[in-house]
């Protein structure tokens, strides 16, 4: 008897052992490439250390924090930044919901349809800033042309400091709208079709049944995909880097991007850390809230 | 209320042909039960009278008005479907005023309101009504749906086999609750059911249907005393009902397989009936033959107990009669029993056109 609990035991820690050494790979990966550098991250933000220099690391409080709040420019990237993803996000939530709800219906061709809308999401952002700057040039670009040939004026896109923005943002609709499209898809061929029968029993119109049946069964996923979408808006550094630089002037410098030129162009790495802190504290922020959202419609 | 006319109507879904020319009428404020085995076509027709199927051919009309191509919205025809399909993420009190509050023409929140509750005080749910569905028994969630129906005083109340979900004593209470239901609305109702119990203690009248076909159209006991043909005979009625090849020989009847013969001026049939072909399947229902007494003798093969009597199986020569005896009967297995049929009851099909003789 004892030898037999003890056989177990044995076999219990084998077992256990055996989830260590599945898992290990990753967790050192993790603790090495995230918890690491976000630990080491959060240390730096309170000093004045710029990797550029070897200087001495001298502990300056929250120095760094006080003097980027109080950043007036700060401010008007973060506006910028907001500007972008709401214009862009609020597009994509639309159209990307409109297109599920036409894709929703089967007909012939259905799967070539929906596999041609996705490509964009699948490209790389740089591959996508590259060629829509191409398109998008003043110049020689496909766009103007298009133009040109019925009678319009050729515009600055990416030059124009009241249009650059919107540019950027049309681009950043172009590659995730599909995305939105897809979540919703998703959600929406989930409802079963029964319901709908039903709603048509009890003399319901296809507005009715959309507001009462559509709407609040697939309004968790699209939350979701809206939030997924928020919180990579917020962070648009590649298509911005890409086409514009963060001008003209800095009209669509957004946070990432002023951000990336602290850190690497200027080479205050203290600083810099301190800023990507509190963007992530204002991005886990704005998720909790969606989130929270997302719980209360569950229970309402 | 109003009255259903199904002309001729014809369904194919794809090379399955669903629907082979059903010609079905329901009169107004009667109880018509559609009775079929899985895959007879009884949903389709259903929904073919909601709307929620169109006919390939044939035509529909409801209180003489022709439907076809007319919207289920707009045919205000209640159904209650198999599986309720309450809408998952409303309360029952949002499920009930769901119709009321769809409708083309507002109903006023207080007019829903006094509806549901006099709705929900009939059915028994007034304590449900602040619940979401999932919350419900299967028992609780059918009365919902039954109540959807109610509330709005559809033209007609359509039911795909509602009580098929429901445990036996549940189904029960509800069957008597359906029918009292239906008399006090004074409603017409087309209930679809493969539960031949059901449809007979349900139904003013029964339609049978197999393979998209209608076999028989009659009052319960017009289609369990003298079912039109051997799929209705068989269909309808547990036991099943003994039927037997048999063959006139000049002035006997004779059962080779049973063994036995019958003098033909015993049977009542065979006075009142002419032009019988010789070959012929006799048909008895198992109450209908009495053991224990008569000059025929089988031996007991099998004793089924039900509680409120017994099914018994005797063997006679090469067939095995089903015969229901009361509980009080003590039959052991092995022992030679004589047995009688009631001649009186006997009927006969053709074995070639399988139609009801006479």
């Amino acid at each position: 008897m004892k030898k037999d609990t003890g056989g177990m035991y044995q076999k219990a820690l084998a077992e256990y052992r055996l989830k260590i050494y599945f898992l290990a790979p990753t967790l050192l990966v993790l603790i090495v490439m995230n918890v690491f550098p976000l630990i080491w991250s959060l240390g730096l933000s309170f000093t004045n250390y710029s990797s550029l220099m070897s200087k001495r690391i001298a502990w300056v409080g929250f120095t760094n924090y006080s003097r980027i709040l109080s950043d007036p420019f700060i401010w008007k990237y973060f506006q910028t930044t907001a500007r972008f993803v709401i214009i862009a996000v609020g597009i994509e939530f639309l159209l990307g919901f409109g297109l599920a709800l036409l894709l929703k219906e089967q007909f012939r061709g259905w799967g070539l349809v929906t596999t041609l809308i996705l490509i964009p999401m699948m490209l790389s952002p740089v591959v996508v800033g590259l060629f829509w700057t191409f398109i998008m040039d003043a110049n020689f670009g496909l766009l103007n042309f298009l133009l040109g040939l019925l009678g319009f004026k050729k515009i600055l896109w990416l030059t124009n400091p009241h249009l650059a923005l919107y540019s950027v943002a049309m681009v950043d609709i172009w590659m995730w709208t599909p995305f939105i499209m897809l979540i919703s898809l998703t959600g929406l061929l989930a409802i079963p079709q029964s319901l709908y029968e039903a709603a048509d029993i009890d003399m319901a119109s296809w507005w009715f049944k959309f507001r009462k049946i559509t709407l609040p069964l697939v309004s968790p996923l699209l939350v979701l995909a809206v939030l997924f979408r928020v919180i990579d808006a917020f962070k648009m550094f590649d298509l911005v880097f890409i086409m514009t630089g963060g001008g003209p002037g800095d009209v669509t410098e957004t946070i990432s991007m002023s951000l990336y030129r602290l850190a690497f162009n200027k080479f205050k790495t203290g600083e810099s850390c301190a800023m990507a802190y509190i963007i992530l504290i204002l991005i886990i922020a704005l998720s909790n809230l969606l989130i929270r959202w997302i719980h209360r419609t569950k229970t309402a | 209320m109003a009255e259903i006319v199904l002309e001729n109507v014809v369904k194919n879904f794809g090379k399955v042909r669903a629907l082979r020319g059903v010609t079905v009428e329901v009169k107004d404020g009667e109880f018509l039960v559609l009775l079929g085995p899985t895959g007879a076509g009884k949903t389709t027709t259903l929904r073919i009278v909601s709307g929620l199927e169109e006919p390939d051919e044939g035509k529909v009309y409801i209180d003489g008005q022709l439907m076809n191509g007319v919207a289920p919205r707009d045919r205000n025809c209640a159904f209650v479907f198999q599986n309720y399909i309450l809408y998952p993420h409303m309360t029952v009190y949002d499920n009930l005023a769901f119709p009321l509050r769809s409708k083309l023409w507002r109903v006023e929140e207080d007019e829903i309101r006094r509806r549901i509750e006099r709705v929900a005080r009939v059915l028994k749910i007034e304590h449900l009504l602040r619940r979401k569905p999932d919350k419900l028994s299967g028992g609780e969630q059918q009365r919902v749906a039954l109540g959807r129906a109610m509330v709005r005083n559809p033209r007609v109340f359509l039911m795909d086999e509602p009580l098929s979900n429901l445990d036996a004593k549940l189904r029960e209470e509800m069957r008597v609750e359906l029918k009292s239901l239906q008399k006090n609305l004074q409603a017409t109702f087309f209930f679809v059911t493969h539960d031949h119990v059901e449809a007979m203690t349900l139904g003013d009248r029964v339609v049978v249907l197999n393979q998209g076909s209608v076999m028989q159209v009659g009052a319960p006991e017009v289609v369990y005393s003298r079912p039109a043909n051997l799929f209705v005979a068989r269909f309808v009625g547990t036991p099943e009902i003994n039927l037997i090849p048999a063959e006139v020989m000049g002035e006997t009847l004779r059962c080779k397989t049973m063994g036995t013969t019958w003098k033909l001026s015993e049977i009542p049939f065979f006075q009142e009936v002419r032009n019988i072909p010789s070959r012929v399947f006799m048909g008895i229902r198992p109450e209908d033959i009495l053991l224990g007494q008569g000059d025929k003798f089988g031996e007991v093969y099998l004793v089924e107990d039900l509680g409120v009597d017994k099914v018994i199986r005797v063997k006679t020569d090469h067939t095995i009669l089903r015969v229901r005896a009361s509980q009080e009967a003590q039959f052991a297995v092995g022992e030679r029993v004589p047995y009688l049929f009631r001649t009186e009851k006997l009927i006969f099909f053709d074995p070639v056109t399988e139609k009801l003789l006479g």
